[in-house]
């Protein structure tokens, strides 16, 4: 079936199949790779982008649900001229990130978190990121990157 | 003041910028013109005989290219092991064949029977549900201390029983070690299990094989630590094929491990299958079947005794331990319960008689092999677990207990095989003592109290092997590998510079931290070097990344290659200095004549090497320099952990209120990187204490097959870390002087934490010796209340 | 996954039609399902989605003061917009998953499917609501019917579920580590004509009601009052993550946490 959709800003639109994932739509048939898929029971967020504004796990969603939809990536996070934005910044600033796999993810979820909470407590946090996974980070700095990118000072957060 | 640049400083990551913008390159981003996709028919029977195999209705589906079994592999090797390991009586470890696809036998849930290579994943997975199997089933050997039993059902037939081998180390006189025992003032006992973990990279396996007619050359891309290994791997014992003819990429990578260092099964066909197809062929692993087919970590099961003296001292140490290795041997699974274990035993502690013993176990499950920190947690979590048992039972504080016995003269020879170069564990306790703020733990423990909890303190202390090495060391042990590095410093003409390097960063960040070391050596801005990895077309060789190795090792022969390079251009710049080659000094990326005004910028010199018009004649040209470095000793990081827990009496939940980590690193290169490994490592370390449990049920069904059952560490789950790396004993044999710290985290912190609930039910009244890990809530309910 | 036709009908009527198809299935959210389809444990012809359907979404209050939600309204708003009116269940709603999963995932989806471990069921059970479904109404306690079973006909939706308010009450949940669902939940509700406590997670024929608590409860309202009461735990789950006795224990303790809530 045929479906189009707003992806960054950007009109798209591709035959798809009803079985196909929205997940497999980005990455498939409009190599948007920024989305990664880390696992098939919806535990791990990699894969989390917006839908119309809100997370939404790619991998656990038809793609033609989204028909219509506004969707956004991590790829349409970086401003126009490719410089950072504050929470992508804050991420490098504050080594929130190591191998990368789950990074999407936590960005985009990051990003909806602070759009609904402008300035979270680590509680909240730590909480918001439940369904995110990362493997390297052991998530201090992630947390410590948010908070960072809400504008809270870190400063007197322990180690590096 | 903290450095802005160069070695100690904290560089912010380069290769952020693409991660974080979505343009990283895994392997599964990778597509290929014209490729098929490869499922893998696996067993869903733990054991059992093929009777039949009927792949002719498949073949026939739409879309199938070709259907594989394990007859279309009778012509090639199976999966070879990197490690031969010498039982106790001299004899070499039973070494079963593994094949690629199964031949006559499945041995364990995900054992791969069938390959389906077709134009879409969906053509595949539809044809393998088409392809009739008929399998008799047998008993599964699961239980390893059954599978020990003379008679019990064998895993592999044509061997005489399921042990791969027992082993020993240490004092090899049982009436030498059972008289120590005799004479103890005091013996504390501790049977435990390390518990069976999967390593779970958030990236899974992918494998992209691809074959090109006209020039008869292979590429595979793949998710690993090691291409090289890879190759040599595949080349020599799997597929007979010419290394020059294989080129094995390793992309960016989601994190390894450990997981993404052996040589798979998948990466072997997807190579064979892009040559019998004519076309590339791609797997990638999904996570439900990554929970089936990585190996496995941990898996032991231990029983531990410690003698002490009136004045407790430790006199003796006695250990015997079933290790899982699964349905065979991976790579280096033969290594990880002797070799990177057993060495470990003497801890940081100057034990006078050790004796390990292992017996290394076949069974129906997974293969199990190196996962973060690889036997080195298992010694450290049965150590430091009897210690904390034996302060415990003989009413003394853990930590005072530990400083009594630590080695304190360096070098040190442990009854276990290994010469510690150098340490410092009182100054490391001394800086877990203050970071931690140990004395405000009773106050702290009073104000849980007033919320209805139980708190504890855990103490942990470790050290690790790291750097494994030297090549003819681990030969005699084993080894059938060299485990030196390899890097080529390649110096443009206008003075940047690419060097190549046979490490691997999947997470560990060399691309920022490996330029800082360059850069500090030449004087000139990080900026102008570029790290270079992953692609054996593109490095001189090189070993990989794991075991903590990539500085210690690949960073010295880094080191060496660029004292060549500047040992070179140093002539040049004497040429064109006009003075003696012994006056040319650099620093800040000028070569002066000491004593002199005269000087000429590391550009220049670059430009004329390649330009060689005003040049030495003795000198060739171009600045280009490759150095292998084997080390003269493992390095030896050490560390000293404290883990605060709460203990909810009524749930039986702990949460880790507190976790402060001391380590030793010796040098360090990138302090924000380091402490990002250390979080990284504690984080998994609690992972295992409290959450992950790899299990399987008595007919070798893997009851923890999804993240809906094996509980991976949340964000929830931990707190912000505290980790102090100021006590630095530097390395005495390497020129960095650096040890390692990638595996620290997930080494020290297991015992950590369980010392700590055990301390909080202690200190509540609740006398418990010790509970399993995961110290899930029911286990820690059914501890208090049993 | 195998191949299936997806329709997206914007009426109840129409979804009715689409879901007559045999081996039809409607999809709410799809959060358990599609892993479902992806392990290739379920086959449908076709998927009906419940998401373009506008009277099947919201929340809204009646006149009678019960708090009715479209059967294709997510977590997240439930979470949001019952907040006012039913401040428990919307504590309830914003605990189920994570918050991408309660962007897609429905109450419809949930309470059809009666997962043992879901949240919604203890709800809706403990709340004494009705499924409001495209042919009739059914009674919670008529609704649930063990694990993964339901009262539902093939082809029936639901399209709201109405919930009388209680005078309090509270969903305590204790998280199964891993997927996060409950390992034990109790949801709790004071009515003016009596108490409900509703159980999920914990046995082996799904959400039920613990009776003997409810009927304690009736008496004085107390969290001592449960003292030496506990469901059998011959009937409950045991599983990697808690033996039958360690449920039964959590019944008490997470029962005796919603009562000190609601007190």
């Amino acid at each position: 079936m045929k479906i189009s959709m707003t992806v960054n800003g950007k009109a798209v639109s591709g035959d798809v199949e009803g079985r196909t994932l929205l997940s497999g739509f980005l990455r498939d048939h409009l190599s948007l790779t920024g989305t990664h898929v880390g696992c098939d029971t919806a535990q791990c967020g990699a894969c989390v982008v917006h839908v119309n504004g809100e997370a939404v796990k790619s991998c656990n969603m038809l793609a033609a649900e989204a028909d219509g939809a506004d969707v956004g990536t991590i790829e349409g996070q970086a401003t126009a001229d490719g410089s950072l934005n504050v929470i992508q910044q804050a991420f490098q600033d504050h080594h929130g990130l190591q191998c990368g796999f789950c990074t999407p993810g936590m960005v985009m979820s990051a990003a909806a978190l602070l759009k609904e909470n402008p300035r979270p407590s680590e509680a909240e946090i730590r909480k918001y990121l439940e369904g995110n996974l990362c493997r390297c980070t052991g998530y201090h700095n992630i947390v410590k990157a948010i908070m960072a990118a809400s504008g809270q000072d870190v400063g007197s957060i322990a180690a590096e | 003041m903290p450095k802005d640049s160069g070695i100690g400083a904290s560089s912010k990551r380069r290769e952020d910028v693409r991660f974080l913008t979505g343009a990283g390159n895994y392997t599964d981003d990778i597509n290929v013109h014209g490729q098929t996709y490869v499922h893998f028919l696996r067993s869903d029977i733990a054991h059992g005989r093929i009777k039949s195999l009927d792949t002719s209705t498949a073949e026939a589906m739409p879309g199938v290219v070709k259907v594989f079994t394990g007859k279309d592999f009778e012509g090639v090797g199976g999966m070879p092991c990197g490690w031969e390991v010498t039982d106790k009586h001299g004899a070499p470890m039973q070494e079963p064949p593994h094949p690629i696809l199964a031949q006559g036998k499945v041995r364990h849930v995900g054992d791969p029977i069938a390959a389906v290579v077709a134009d879409s994943l969906e053509q595949a997975r539809d044809a393998a549900e088409a392809i009739d199997v008929d399998i008799e089933e047998l008993p599964a050997v699961i239980d390893m201390k059954a599978a020990a039993q003379d008679g019990a059902t064998l895993v592999h037939d044509d061997l005489k029983n399921n042990v791969c081998y027992d082993w020993q180390l240490g004092e090899t006189d049982d009436a030498k070690v059972n008289e120590v025992f005799a004479n103890a003032a005091h013996v504390t006992t501790l049977d435990l299990v390390n518990n069976r973990l999967v390593a779970n990279p958030m990236e899974p396996r992918v494998a992209v094989g691809e074959y090109k007619r006209g020039t008869d050359e292979y590429t595979l891309f793949t998710t690993s630590q090691n291409p090289h290994v890879i190759r040599l791997l595949m080349c020599a014992f799997v597929l007979g094929l010419p290394e020059h003819k294989v080129r094995v990429v390793a992309p960016d990578v989601g994190g390894g491990f450990g997981t993404k260092i052996f040589h798979y099964a998948e990466e072997a066909f997807c190579t064979f299958a892009a040559k019998a197809c004519n076309r590339p062929v791609k797997w990638t692993s999904s996570r439900s079947e990554a929970f089936m087919s990585d190996a496995h970590g941990r898996d032991h099961v231990s029983k531990i005794e410690l003698a002490l003296d009136a004045d407790n001292n430790f006199i003796g140490l006695r250990t015997n331990t079933f290790a899982n290795l699964g349905a065979y041997l991976s790579t280096f699974s033969s290594s990880v319960p002797t070799w990177l274990h057993g060495t470990l035993m003497a801890g940081n502690y100057k034990t006078p008689v050790i004796q390990v013993n292992v017996k290394a176990m076949f069974t129906n499950t997974v293969p199990v092999d190196a996962y973060r920190g690889a036997g080195r947690p298992e010694a450290t979590y049965q150590l430091e677990r009897v210690v904390d048992k034996a302060a415990r039972e003989l009413g003394v504080d853990p930590i005072a207990l530990r400083r009594q016995n630590f080695i304190t003269q360096f070098p040190y020879d442990t009854p276990v095989a290994l010469t510690y170069d150098t340490g410092n564990y009182n100054g490391t306790m001394d800086k877990l003592e203050a970071a931690a703020d140990l004395a405000g733990f009773a106050a702290r423990r009073a104000q849980s109290e007033t919320k209805g909890k139980l708190r504890g303190l855990g103490i942990n202390c470790y050290i690790e092997a790291c750097g494994i090495a030297p090549s003819n060391i681990v030969g005699m042990l084993g080894a059938r590998a060299g485990l030196y590095d390899a890097a080529t410093v390649r110096v443009n003409a206008t003075g940047s510079i690419s060097v190549m390097v046979g490490a691997h960063s999947h997470g560990q960040g060399h691309e920022t931290a490996f330029p800082q070391v360059v850069a500090d050596m030449i004087g000139i801005d990080e900026s102008m070097i570029e790290i270079v990895h992953g692609d054996t077309s593109k490095i001189p060789f090189g070993m990989g990344t794991y075991g903590s190795r990539s500085l210690a090792v690949c960073g010295s022969a880094m080191v060496k290659a660029t004292e060549k390079v500047i040992d070179k251009a140093k002539k040049i710049a004497a040429h064109l200095l006009e003075a003696s080659e012994a006056d040319i000094e650099l620093k800040d990326g000028q070569f002066s004549v000491a004593g002199t005004d005269k000087s000429v910028a590391w550009g220049d010199v670059t430009l004329t090497a390649y330009v060689p018009h005003n040049y030495p004649l003795e000198v060739e040209p171009g600045l280009e320099e490759t150095a292998f470095y084997d080390p003269a000793n493992f390095t030896f990081p050490s560390g000293a952990y404290a883990c605060e827990v709460e203990v909810d009496p009524e749930t039986g939940k702990v949460s880790i209120e507190a976790f402060t980590a001391a380590d030793d690193f010796g040098n360090i290169v990138n302090p924000m990187i380091v402490d990002g490994q250390v979080h990284g490592g504690i984080g998994q370390g609690i992972g295992q204490a409290l959450l992950e449990n790899c299990a399987y049920d008595e007919n070798g069904q893997l009851l923890s097959a999804s993240f809906m059952d094996y509980a991976m560490p949340r964000a929830d789950d931990v707190p912000f870390y505290g980790v102090d790396h100021s006590s630095q004993t530097p390395c005495t044999h390497n020129p960095l002087g650096v040890k390692g710290c990638g595996e620290a985290g997930a080494i020290g912190s297991p015992p950590a934490v369980v010392n700590a609930v055990l301390d909080a039910l202690n200190s509540g009244g609740k006398a418990v010796d010790h509970i399993d890990m995961p110290v899930s809530p029911s286990r820690v309910w059914a501890a208090m209340n049993g | 996954m195998y191949s299936f036709e997806f329709e997206k009908p914007s009426t109840i009527a129409d979804a009715v039609a689409a879901l007559a198809t045999e081996e039809a299935q409607a999809l709410g959210g799809g959060q358990t399902l599609i892993p479902t389809l992806k392990q290739r444990l379920a086959a449908p012809s076709k998927l009906v989605s419940m998401s373009g359907i506008p009277e099947m979404h919201g929340v809204c209050v009646e006149d009678d003061g019960s708090v009715s939600i479209g059967g294709a309204t997510s977590h997240a708003t439930v979470a949001r917009e019952a907040a006012g009116s039913y401040s428990a269940l919307a504590a309830l709603a914003g605990q189920i998953g994570d918050p991408a999963v309660r962007n897609r995932g429905t109450i419809g989806g949930s309470v059809a499917n009666n997962d043992p471990a879901a949240c919604y069921p203890a709800g809706v059970l403990g709340s004494g609501a009705t499924v409001v479904t495209n042919t009739r109404q059914i009674a919670a306690d008529d609704f649930f019917q063990g694990m993964f079973a339901t009262s539902l006909d093939e082809g029936e939706i639901i399209t709201s579920i109405r919930f009388p308010v209680p005078q309090a009450a509270s969903y305590q949940k204790f998280l199964q580590p891993a997927s996060r669902f409950a390992l034990v939940g109790v949801y709790l509700a004071r009515f003016a004509g009596g108490v409900r406590v509703a159980v999920t997670g914990a046995s082996e024929d799904g959400v039920f009601r613990w009776s003997e608590a409810e009927q304690a409860l009736n008496k004085e309202f107390r969290s001592d009052a449960l003292t030496g009461l506990r469901v059998n735990p011959a009937n409950m789950i045991a599983d990697l993550h808690g033996s039958k006795e360690y449920r039964a224990h959590l019944v008490s303790v997470m029962t005796k946490r919603a009562i000190e809530a609601c007190i």
